[in-house]
């Protein structure tokens, strides 16, 4: 096992074998990359971390009625992110994304402007959600509100 | 071409000694004869450490300590995460072969004798790193949080509570309280991924600068024979010879370790309930099952005294002699020599069959 090949004596002699050796280089050389490809593809794909479980078609509990006023909101949890319920003055319930499209801070709404604004940078959306001033590139996705009761559910708008 | 290379390389060299380091790399060499194989014991212990550090640290970036987190956590990682079950896997699997490779090499070196002067140090640094690897199989035991480890820790924690004076500080210094808790979880991963791996950092270089120090060790009969006839001796150059094969043995074992995790994926069990009862059967790892095996079948009383702290008492010094069996051995008379391959002979019958019983025992 561990004595010292002696392999001096037929390579030297023979230059005929060396495109054999190179050959047989080869093979374990690709043998080997390919091995190693084998062990370093799993952990490759360990460190992309797992998306984690979306609610789809699922309605979320946001709200009751009675914690609403006209001319409030309130922030509740949609999956994993926060969501923002409007009342609006008029009395009607819009729901959107509260992450704001522009670096990613929560956004609140303002009752003195009846709008929705970002502290970070100064943006401003409607009551639709749409980007109206200030630096957000894109609207908040607006989700689809339903009243059952004494409950108010939010679900992601379906499409189509 | 050559020009910035070799400038480069000229710039490193005297600021970096690694000319000292390759001569010292390429001073060694390793002795060839009949007992050769086990000289690749140690560094197959070395590479299962490695793995170990490597896949400890991909499950790091998703396990969380925590008595309401661990369990799920390690779960999201088998269940989740691409390929975290092979990796949870591999770490598992590679911590049982190096315990088991550690074990190994130590007898190995003991009845080859490799422990005489001027090896001693190298002897007790490899029984301290053996004792930090049991610290890392039992640490690392509890932080899935499933029943298994929550009653193997409670055990195994109360063991050394039966210490007279310093026993109860000790329990308390382990679970961070009175009870297991995420006190201790936080505690036993604060051991686990910190404190050990930095105190065994420091003893694998020691002990291995010490073995390319010292070179590996002929046994006492190879050496007397090439005394005898200089021609019979053999050795091979430690780099690159002994290091290719070496590195060719790792692979092997590096493909083994996939095919093993993939094959026998390890469980994840049920969580830890503090308020339900032990389950059946309840042991701890293999690793332990001995003195675990041998603690339930020791009387109660024997002569007077309490039979468990009797037997604690007999591992602790079997630990002292092992850590201190350089020191025991003399070459002159040659009588020591024959009681510690005996006293070696028999612990490790010892160990054996009470594995066997505990694993066996209901």
């Amino acid at each position: 096992m561990c004595s010292a090949p002696d392999t001096s004596a037929p390579v030297k002699s023979a230059p005929a074998n060396l495109p054999r050796r190179r050959f047989v280089n080869i093979l374990l050389g690709t043998g080997l990359l390919a091995s190693a490809a084998s062990f370093l593809y799993p952990v490759l794909r360990y460190l992309v971390p797992p998306k984690l479980p979306d609610l789809g078609g699922d309605a979320v509990l946001a709200a009751r009625l009675s914690e609403m006023k006209p001319n409030t909101a309130k922030t509740f949890r949609f999956g994993t992110r926060p969501g923002l319920l409007v009342e609006t003055a008029a009395g009607e319930y819009r729901a959107m994304s509260a992450t704001c499209t522009h670096l990613g801070c929560t956004v609140q709404y303002r009752p003195d402007l009846r709008e929705i604004w970002c502290a970070c940078h100064n943006g401003m959306y409607d009551l639709n959600g749409r980007n109206i001033s200030g630096p957000p590139p894109r609207p908040l996705e607006a989700f689809e509100v339903q009243v059952r009761g004494d409950e108010i559910f939010v679900r992601r708008k379906q499409e189509a | 071409m050559a020009g910035p290379v070799a400038s480069v390389r000229e710039w490193f060299d005297e600021r970096f000694p690694l000319h000292d380091l390759k001569a010292l790399a390429q001073k060694k060499k390793v002795p060839v004869h009949r007992y050769s194989y086990w000289y690749f014991l140690g560094g197959m212990t070395l590479f299962l450490f490695g793995v170990q550090v490597l896949t400890g640290a991909l499950l790091l970036l998703y396990y969380r300590p925590g008595a309401d987190e661990a369990f799920e956590s390690v779960q999201f990682i088998m269940t989740q995460v691409q390929f975290g079950w092979l990796i949870r896997s591999v770490h598992s699997w590679s911590a049982n072969l190096l315990v088991f490779m550690a074990f190994a090499h130590l007898f190995s070196v003991l009845f080859l004798r490799s422990y005489r002067k001027p090896r001693e140090l190298t002897w007790v640094s490899g029984i301290l790193l053996l004792f930090l690897m049991l610290g890392f199989g039992f640490s690392g035991y509890l932080l899935p949080w499933n029943t298994l480890s929550y009653f193997a820790t409670k055990v195994g924690t109360e063991i050394p509570a039966q210490i007279p004076i310093i026993g109860r500080p000790v329990l308390l210094f382990l679970r961070g309280g009175e009870d297991i808790t995420g006190s201790t979880l936080t505690r036993l991963y604060g051991f686990h991924i910190a404190i050990l791996p930095a105190l065994a950092t420091v003893l694998i270089g020691v002990h291995l600068a010490l073995i390319q120090w010292f070179g590996m060790s002929v046994p006492p009969g190879v050496e007397a024979k090439w005394q005898a006839i200089p021609e019979d001796k053999k050795e091979i150059r430690f780099f690159p010879n002994f290091v290719l094969r070496e590195l060719m043995a790792w692979y092997v074992a590096l493909g083994l370790l996939g095919a093993l995790a993939a094959l026998f994926p390890w469980n994840l069990g049920v969580k830890a309930d503090p308020f339900a009862s032990a389950p059946a059967g309840i042991k701890p790892e293999w690793y332990f099952l001995f003195m675990f095996q041998t603690l339930k079948l020791i009387p109660a009383k024997i002569l007077g005294m309490d039979g468990e702290m009797l037997g604690i008492l007999a591992f602790g010094v079997v630990g002292a002699v092992a850590l201190l069996l350089p020191f025991l051995d003399r070459e002159k008379p040659f009588k020591t020599r024959r009681w510690i391959t005996g006293l070696a002979c028999v612990f490790l019958g010892y160990m054996a069959v009470m594995t066997v019983d505990g694993w066996v025992a209901k």
